[in-house]
């Protein structure tokens, strides 16, 4: 599918302004969204979190799934507290031991997976299935919107509750779950503007050159239609990590040997009544820095990808 | 007008139908409840026994028209673990999940506007963007662990809550209402604000809106003009103005609310709809989960239908365009 960059917004848009200024709209837009000091520091909290998130298995103090490494001694102890074998658990230990640091690095791997994965796999088919219908117009443009302004009447987390207790957990549940809820989106973010796109002499030119039709919506119309839908994405994968946070908390999200740092949460609200606060509360601070970072980033693209704004 | 009223209706039923129809073809695919009901002991002969006794030995159409009979007759099936009906237990824990709700509208309500007011009045000043940052981060931040982070402050360190439950209820009309104890209050208090949040983050992103663009209308330069005071303007004439759109919102989201309110209600452990259907989803206590969605779906039809209507009666283009199409 067309996952164009940035500054890849097609012949219309892009040749003018490379014409005027001389240098790549890329660049532009990039030295524009490093203009706000939050920006830079949404962009770079982000790059963090990617980089501990990838390098987890190298970096982590210790392989938290593997039970070898842990020592149920160690259970539940509090944050700064030493390990028998002598090393510092920063974060504290779990029920059984398990450094929480570690497993909060293994988690972030899983949240992001699943946050990214399920955005990219929504927003291609959303996205797809919008500018399609805008492009076909008539019966087959309504029925499809039908279909999305009744989806989108009923609250995601319902839908992808009901989906999952059918299904029972996984990963790859997860990610389904969370597409069938999210496409819709996209296909209302894509279809607004094709609309007025479509309308456009570059549209009629294609179309004049008798173009296949394939070509023209994915070639021609998509790519135009690309910077908001850049933006819903990047705040959804935001609202995707913490539907799954709240999914995996309540017991329907991602399976107990593969935790996300929603599931660690939910194992360590048992502990929170009595006192023992670590569990739940550094898992949880690591998920609010991904879904702030996110969307200081996905604030910023919103100014810098706004044509309003930008010329 | 009729017409539009009967097409509407149609939709409306067409949509239960077709939800009620994918609720229960995918409750009814998965897993076999009778290996979690029966003794892990029973023999085949007793495992048939009780599958026979839930009517799960027929085929799946006979059972689906089975399901659409019964549910035409107000029966939503029995719960396989309490052994009564489904929609029975559903409306018994209703009431708490209303409460819930209304008072999380209610504060919703009571932190949105003035604070969206105050955003709306001076969009410029550290206020209105503090405002403006804390409404993202309540529309951002995970509900559930708000509200973990609430129960560890208020219930475990300062302890002037309790952690979660419903408290002490007085029966009013045949109804269990824990709102007019203090106990029950005190239950409530953690809960509908943190149910509160995402709302509330909603209607001061709507009030500062309505604000800005009031404080431009003429009736607003029309009363400073004859001399009323800033406070008489702001709370009657612009609060007045606001109160339309975010009265139509809060309206649309109350069904938003009770579905929400699953997560709120795990949190709390408070004894709503939402902590049944997760314990039955736990159990595969499927009746009850058919029960609970397809209350949930009339819920939310009924809620876009009412809507829709009162759109229709204000505005004639909408009726116009839907007859024309």
């Amino acid at each position: 599918m067309t996952q164009a960059l940035p500054h890849d917004l097609g012949p219309a848009a892009a040749e003018p302004i490379r014409a005027e200024r001389g240098e790549s709209l890329l660049r532009r837009r990039l030295s524009a969204y490093f203009d706000t000091p939050l920006a830079f520091v949404g962009a770079g909290l982000l790059v963090l979190l990617l980089v501990v998130a990838i390098a987890a298995p190298w970096i982590a103090p210790q392989n938290p799934y593997d039970l070898a490494q842990l020592d149920i001694m160690d259970g539940r102890l509090a944050p700064g507290e030493k390990a028998a074998a002598g090393f510092t658990y920063y974060l504290g230990t779990d029920e059984q031991g398990r450094d929480m640091l570690s497993a909060i690095l293994y988690g972030l791997r899983i949240s992001l997976f699943v946050g990214v994965v399920s955005t990219l796999f929504a927003c291609t088919i959303g996205a797809s299935i919008g500018v399609a219908a805008a492009y076909a117009g008539g019966k087959v443009e309504s029925f499809v919107m039908r279909v999305v302004d009744l989806q989108l009447s009923f609250p995601a987390i319902l839908i992808a509750l009901v989906l999952l207790a059918v299904w029972g957990r996984g990963i790859d549940k997860v990610i389904i779950a969370l597409v069938i809820v999210q496409w819709a989106y996209y296909a209302r973010t894509v279809r607004g503007s094709a609309l007025v796109e479509r309308g456009r002499e570059y549209i009629e030119a294609a179309r004049c050159l008798a173009l296949p039709r394939s070509r023209i919506v994915f070639r021609h119309l998509l790519p135009n239609c690309l910077p908001p839908l850049i933006v819903v994405a990047t705040v959804q994968v935001a609202h995707a990590i913490a539907l799954e946070a709240t999914l995996s908390f309540l017991g329907v999200g991602v399976p107990v040997t593969e935790p996300s740092l929603g599931l660690l949460i939910k194992n360590g609200y048992d502990y929170l009544l009595s006192g023992k606060y670590w569990i739940s509360t550094y898992p949880g601070v690591a998920l609010v820095i991904a879904i702030v970072a996110i969307n200081l980033v996905g604030d910023r693209l919103r100014d810098v990808l706004n044509p309003r704004l930008s010329r | 007008m009729l017409v539009y009223f009967i097409r509407r209706l149609g939709q409306a039923a067409l949509v239960v139908a077709v939800m009620g129809a994918i609720v229960f073809v995918s409750i009814y695919m998965v897993g076999n409840p009778v290996d979690v009901l029966a003794n892990p002991n029973a023999d085949a002969k007793e495992m048939a026994e009780i599958a026979g006794r839930l009517g799960l030995d027929k085929p799946l159409h006979e059972q689906f028209a089975l399901f659409v009979w019964n549910a035409l007759h107000g029966d939503l099936g029995r719960s396989f673990v309490f052994n009564e009906p489904a929609l029975k237990l559903i409306i018994q824990r209703m009431p708490a999940t209303l409460e819930l709700a209304f008072a999380a509208l209610i504060v919703s309500v009571l932190i949105g506007i003035p604070l969206g007011m105050l955003a709306g009045l001076w969009p410029h000043s550290v206020w209105g963007r503090g405002i403006m940052t804390g409404s993202i981060l309540g529309f951002s931040l995970p509900n559930f662990w708000i509200g973990l982070m609430l129960i560890l402050l208020f219930a475990v360190q300062l302890r002037w809550l309790p952690s979660g439950g419903r408290g002490e209820t007085v029966t009013v009309l045949g109804v269990p209402v824990s709102f007019l104890t203090v106990d029950g209050l005190r239950h409530l208090v953690l809960p509908a604000f943190t149910l509160a949040l995402y709302k509330a983050a909603l209607v001061i992103r709507l009030a500062r809106a309505g604000t800005r663009e009031a404080m431009l209308q003429d009736y607003v330069r029309f009363a400073r003009a004859k001399g009323l005071s800033p406070s008489r303007i702001i709370l009657v004439h612009v609060l007045k103005n606001i109160m339309i759109p975010i009265t139509t919102v809060l309206g649309l989201e109350f069904g938003g609310m009770i579905a929400f309110a699953v997560v709120t209600e795990t949190v709390f452990a408070y004894p709503g709809m939402g902590k049944l259907l997760i314990d039955s989803i736990g159990r595969l206590d499927r009746p009850i989960i058919v029960a609970y969605l397809m209350m949930v779906v009339v819920v939310f039809v009924v809620i876009n239908f009412v809507v829709d209507l009162i759109y229709a009666a204000l505005d004639p283009r909408v009726r116009l365009s839907e007859q024309g199409s």
